[in-house]
């Protein structure tokens, strides 16, 4: 891409801030965008990405104001616009795509309807023109039958369908710019990487250039000509996408390189022990919904499934959503009641009435994905860890209050947390509170259900880290849930991988990264990137299984 | 859909038996016998016996409920002790009285309310929102018995516009009968915008933070069109099946009202009877206005797909 | 932030006086509210009679100050009452499922068929008119609507990961019933609390001022509009002061009642 043709879009010493508080949320940020180019914003949140790119189509919130600078698109300035040239810019020269599939389509209109309504504002041919422009797109973005779809409602397709029907809506207008905020973090990683190499497509055919807004470098760097890293309102640098990986100027750019998740040796265990938790043709059926005269048959999530884990083992399960493992997980844990199969917990069954519940209850302990949803409200920090210690018997008052500090400050939390309440701290704050209370007990199993995936790039660094430094400490096993296998490649010393309720690859990690048997495997691998290091302290990107992955991977 | 429909439907129906059921115990649970009150000081302990048994009162609960709840389905809810005419045409002639009231005002107001509910959300914050909302919570603070009063006194007594009391039916007299339904429908108008301006507001005020909102102006759209084509019809859901509740409510509060300005409605029925002790229409009143409630809320559970066409998923 | 503290300061003041005028009038009026005085009745409001005189002559500041009194008194009562046996019914229901839970809601739902003032219209006829027939029959009235709210937040909570969480810890069901749910229920019952004393007083006085409710001579403010407004046109005054009563008090717990629905429970907005 030549970097030499007039900018499509230039913003110029940009500064937004907060209309009533005077806070700054972008602060004297310039780039340019030339016709055509994929720049990507890089920044984790809070950073005030997603605000840049709304100031650029003139959508910034009511609250925001901005007090310097320019932005120029074709040559005018988008905030002296008239809201009427605005308007006709919008949709026409900018498209924008949203981070949310469920909601970025309008529930109660059908999809013709939404996709035709730019084509009514911003173009003259008659409706049959515009339907067959519109049947010729959803054709194009996968759709078998078009005809069908423009009458259905967005309720009726899978999220990765309705974000390429979003694309489509978008693309229709040939805009010259697209904004994309975050467009595909709600998917699965397959589907993500689909979707995105779609939109890739429509852009290059169509000579669009590309903002690209996301928290997670490698996608960007993966897909984008130049990248732009931002850290709190801040533009701190900016680069060609090779060059900015190979030699990052920036120590934060440094920080966001390091905490990618790179493999951590393999480790030797005995492996002629008896498992913590052996797993034997477990299955897991949802009722369905019942209505009064009709009951819809039972849903199965688990068919019959297989699972051991040794002690000071790490096993990590990785699957798409609707794989089954975050049902398995929480069969293990005792969060719902298995339809068949056993659990063996220490070689003992584990049901209420065995002599071996009470110990497994003790022992059995898990960490939830949202540290936001998984403290209650209404507990201090310290009510909250200690909570964990009501069923150990004989520890008095005081033995309690100094296992809870030992606990929070072994998850780097100070003591002054103690009569805090989780409002009042971070994300990652607050996931180490839930690290703390699944392990001051000891126990000798935890299940971490994507104990990483709903923090920041650089907390989860930390977070994930202080995990496998616990995990070593105190050498529990662990049944480490996750859709992102690089975080897996990191921790796991062993690998199962699930796909509609069941396994269909299993192995030691190095052996399912390296040599993965099944297409399915590969096509997960291929979404995430193995870091080679370079001379100038940052890396290269490599992408795994780039060529058979698309052939094998599913809508 | 269909088998959303089909399955609504059959979902009302415990819910009637439930109310005839909790109806009859109600009825059954007021002290005092009806015969001896039927009768009157002239009853004999023959007069007595014989009317008892004419109405059933000799046998056990079960069949009396039984017979009962069958003469129900068949339409005939009794006579009444007062007057002596079948319950169930003088519910409807009643009925119609307040129904007229009732929908003219729920109407009204929704025509004014849900607009005016969409713009305070759209401008929210600013002095319109203030003033809008500010005036709402104001009406729905003044009691509908107390608004009437005020209406009354200013309109009717002070400046002589309008007719103070009474009722004119259409049959009659078409001018005077609006003349004679102008401050009842006004009363029940003024309350009820409250309501509704501030439940379309917040559904609105949801529905504008989604993100389709946004993507409906990034496609360049006026906001009159963001407003009126992506935001109405989400929006407009649960203020519809609040439209439901407030029917009923009316429906069930419109007695202050017709006290007020005199007019022979059902509430009024209903609260004449109480004090009459006129058993057969306090169980009719309730049955019917019960069933009335049901059918409402049927009604706008079953329209609910249009705005939001998700429900039938399921 | 201006315009929430702005309705929160009105609405706190007027409860407050509101509270202040009841507790005042239980133990202290101007004059004797039941005191009939025939010379002096439809007084205009003077320096003597501050709000007037009735049409036995009676202070109506006095029978103001004790009506509200009786109403308050009504009220909490009332609003205790369907909130105790609400959160039982609901969290019952909502955390045993299975048959019984099915069987209670259908109860439920059947009597939230009937509007509100309408069931407690029925039960009045049984339990008899007087101010503890009042507290009973819109008690009961009310239960339902308080269970099905309780319920819902507990079927919300029982999804919720910490209760998970709790449950993983291996705590029993009790223990996470009285540790987790009902503290969390809390802030849905202040809400509805509070928008539930505005239904009762509004409920009250509409009995009252149909006959259904306290019998005269004790007075209400619902008795005071219904026996005054046969002389509403030569005593404007007998019209004006109860309604107003009523309409402040109402606006007040409005105004509360918003700040406090979006200070703890975003989701019951508009309800």
């Amino acid at each position: 891409m030549s970097m030499n043709s007039t900018p499509l879009l230039e913003v110029d010493r940009l500064t937004l801030q907060v209309g009533r508080t005077g806070a700054i949320v972008v602060n004297d940020v310039s780039l340019s965008l030339a016709p055509g180019e994929v720049l990507g914003v890089v920044g984790e949140s809070g950073s005030g990405k997603t605000l840049l790119a709304r100031a650029v189509i003139g959508l910034e919130p009511p609250a925001i104001r901005r007090a310097a600078g320019t932005i120029r698109f074709e040559g005018h300035d988008i905030a002296t616009m008239p809201p009427k040239a605005l308007r006709a810019l919008r949709g026409n020269r900018i498209g924008m795509v949203f981070q949310e599939p469920m909601t970025s389509l309008n529930p109660s209109l059908t999809i013709g309807r939404q996709l035709e309504e730019g084509l009514i504002l911003h173009r003259d041919g008659d409706a049959p023109a515009r339907k067959a422009a519109i049947r010729e797109m959803l054709r194009r973005i996968g759709i078998q039958d078009p005809e069908a779809a423009l009458a259905a409602y967005p309720h009726q397709f899978s999220g990765g369908m309705r974000q390429r029907i979003m694309l489509a809506s978008v693309m229709l207008l040939k805009p010259a710019l697209l904004i994309a905020d975050e467009p595909t973090t709600a998917l699965d990683a397959v589907v993500q990487r689909e979707v995105l190499e779609l939109m890739l497509e429509l852009t290059r055919d169509h000579g669009t250039a590309v903002l690209m807004i996301s928290h997670d470098l490698s996608m960007v760097a993966r897909y984008s000509d130049r990248v732009a890293v931002m850290c709190r309102g801040d533009l701190v640098e900016q680069n060609t996408t090779a060059e900015l990986l190979r030699r990052p100027q920036q120590p934060y750019t440094q920080k966001l390189l390091n905490a990618m998740p790179h493999r951590t040796p393999a480790r030797t265990l005995p492996m002629d022990e008896t498992p913590i938790v052996a797993v034997r043709g477990l299955t897991v059926d949802y009722a369905g919904h019942g209505g009064l005269m009709q009951r819809q048959a039972p849903k199965r999530a688990l068919h019959g499934i297989d699972i051991e884990v040794r002690p000071r083992e790490v096993v990590a399960v990785v699957g798409g959503s609707g794989s089954g493992k975050t049902t398995l997980g929480r069969a293990i844990v005792g969060l719902v009641k298995p339809s068949g199969g056993e659990i063996l917990f220490a070689g003992r069954p584990i049901a209420r009435s065995d002599e071996g519940w009470r110990h497994y209850r003790l022992n059995c302990q898990m960490v939830f994905q949202d540290p936001y949803a998984s403290l209650d409200p209404r507990m201090t920090i310290g009510q909250l860890v200690g909570e964990a210690l009501r069923q150990v018997p004989g520890l008095g008052p005081a033995d309690k209050v100094r296992r809870i500090a030992e606990g929070l400050e072994e998850v780097g939390l100070e003591r002054k947390y103690i009569d805090r309440y989780p409002h009042e701290l971070s994300g990652g704050q607050r996931q180490r509170v839930a690290i703390a209370r699944a392990v001051v007990r000891r126990p000798s199993f935890v299940i971490a259900d994507e104990p990483v995936s709903a923090l920041d790039v650089t907390v989860r660094a930390q977070v994930l880290a202080l995990f496998v430094e616990l995990q070593q400490r105190h050498g529990f096993s662990c049944l480490f849930i996750s859709h992102d296998l690089g975080v897996v490649e990191q921790v796991a010393d062993r690998v199962v991988v699930m796909r509609d309720g069941r396994i269909i690859e299993q192995g030691d990690r190095d052996t399912v990264f390296d040599h993965p048997r099944e297409a399915y495997t590969r096509t997960l691998l291929s979404a995430i990137p193995a870091l080679e290091p370079e001379s100038g302290g940052g890396v290269r990107l490599k992408w795994r299984f780039e060529n058979d992955a698309r052939t094998s991977g599913r809508g | 859909m269909l088998r959303f429909a089909f399955n609504r439907i059959l979902m009302a129906l415990p819910t009637l038996l439930i109310v005839a059921v909790s109806v009859f115990i109600l009825i059954r649970l007021i002290p005092g016998d009806p015969a001896t009150l039927m009768l009157g000081d002239q009853a004999t302990p023959a007069n007595l016996a014989d009317l008892r048994a004419r109405l059933g009162l000799d046998r056990s609960l079960p069949t009396q409920f039984l017979l009962w709840a069958g003469h129900v389905l068949r339409g005939d809810f009794g006579q009444s002790i007062t007057s002596g005419q079948a319950v169930l045409p003088l519910i409807f002639e009643r009925f119609w009285v307040s129904a007229k009231i009732v929908l003219s005002a729920a109407f009204l107001a929704s025509l004014v309310a849900v607009p005016a509910g969409m713009i305070a959300a759209w401008r929210q914050n600013s002095w319109v929102d203030l003033v809008l909302v500010g005036g709402a919570t104001l009406l729905l603070s003044i009691p509908a018995f107390w608004m009437g009063l005020l209406l009354l006194l200013f309109f009717g007594l002070k400046l002589g516009w309008l007719p103070v009391v009474g009722y004119v039916s259409f049959s009659d007299d078409v001018v005077k009968a609006l003349l004679y339904m102008v401050l009842p429908v006004l009363t029940l108008f003024l309350h009820e915008i409250g309501v509704i301006l501030r439940m379309s507001r917040a559904s609105t005020l949801e529905v504008l933070r989604l993100d389709f909102i946004t993507h409906a102006r990034a496609k360049g759209l006026s906001e009159m069109a963001v407003l009126w084509r992506h935001a109405f019809k989400p929006a407009f859901g649960p203020t519809w099946t609040l439209l439901g509740l407030v029917l009923g409510n009316l429906l069930g509060g419109i007695a202050v009202v017709e006290t007020v300005f005199t007019i022979p409605g059902l509430g009024r029925l209903l609260v004449d009877s109480i004090f009459a002790r006129d058993y057969p229409v306090i169980q009719g009143c309730l049955m019917f206005i019960a069933f009335i409630y049901v059918l409402v809320n049927l009604i706008v559970d079953l329209c609910y797909p249009l705005f939001d066409p998700r429900v039938t998923a399921e | 932030m201006t315009r929430p503290s702005l309705n929160a300061i009105f609405g706190v003041t007027l409860i407050g006086l509101l509270l202040a005028v009841a507790i005042a009038g239980s133990f202290w009026t101007p004059f004797d509210p039941l005191g009939i005085n025939f010379p002096a009745r439809l007084g205009a409001p003077g320096p003597l009679h501050w709000l007037g005189t009735d049409e036995f002559g009676r202070d109506v500041l006095s029978r103001l100050m004790k009506g509200a009194a009786t109403s308050v008194r009504i009220c909490v009562l009332t609003v205790c009452f369907a909130l105790v046996a609400g959160t039982i019914v609901g969290i019952f229901t909502g955390f045993v499922r299975g048959w019984s839970d099915r069987i209670i809601m259908a109860f439920v739902n059947a009597l939230l068929a009937f509007p509100g003032i309408l069931l407690a219209l029925a039960l009045l006829t049984v339990v008899g008119a007087n101010e503890y027939g009042i507290v009973l029959a819109l008690g009961f009235a009310y239960t339902p609507s308080v269970a099905r709210v309780v319920r819902g937040t507990v079927l919300s909570l029982r999804e919720k990961e910490y209760i998970e969480a709790a449950r993983v810890m291996g705590n029993s069901e009790l223990f996470i019933m009285a540790r987790h749910i009902l503290p969390n229920c809390i802030a849905s019952l202040i809400v509805l609390g509070t928008s539930m004393f505005g239904w009762v007083l509004l409920a009250e006085s509409a009995l009252s001022f149909l006959g259904l409710g306290v019998p005269p001579p004790a007075p209400t403010w619902g008795n005071m509009l219904a026996s005054g407004r046969p002389y509403m046109v030569q005593a404007v005054w007998l019209g004006l002061f109860p309604g107003l009563c009523i309409a402040l008090t109402l606006l007040g717990i409005n105004l509360l009642g918003d700040v406090l629905r979006d200070k703890f429970d975003p989701r019951m907005r508009g309800l």
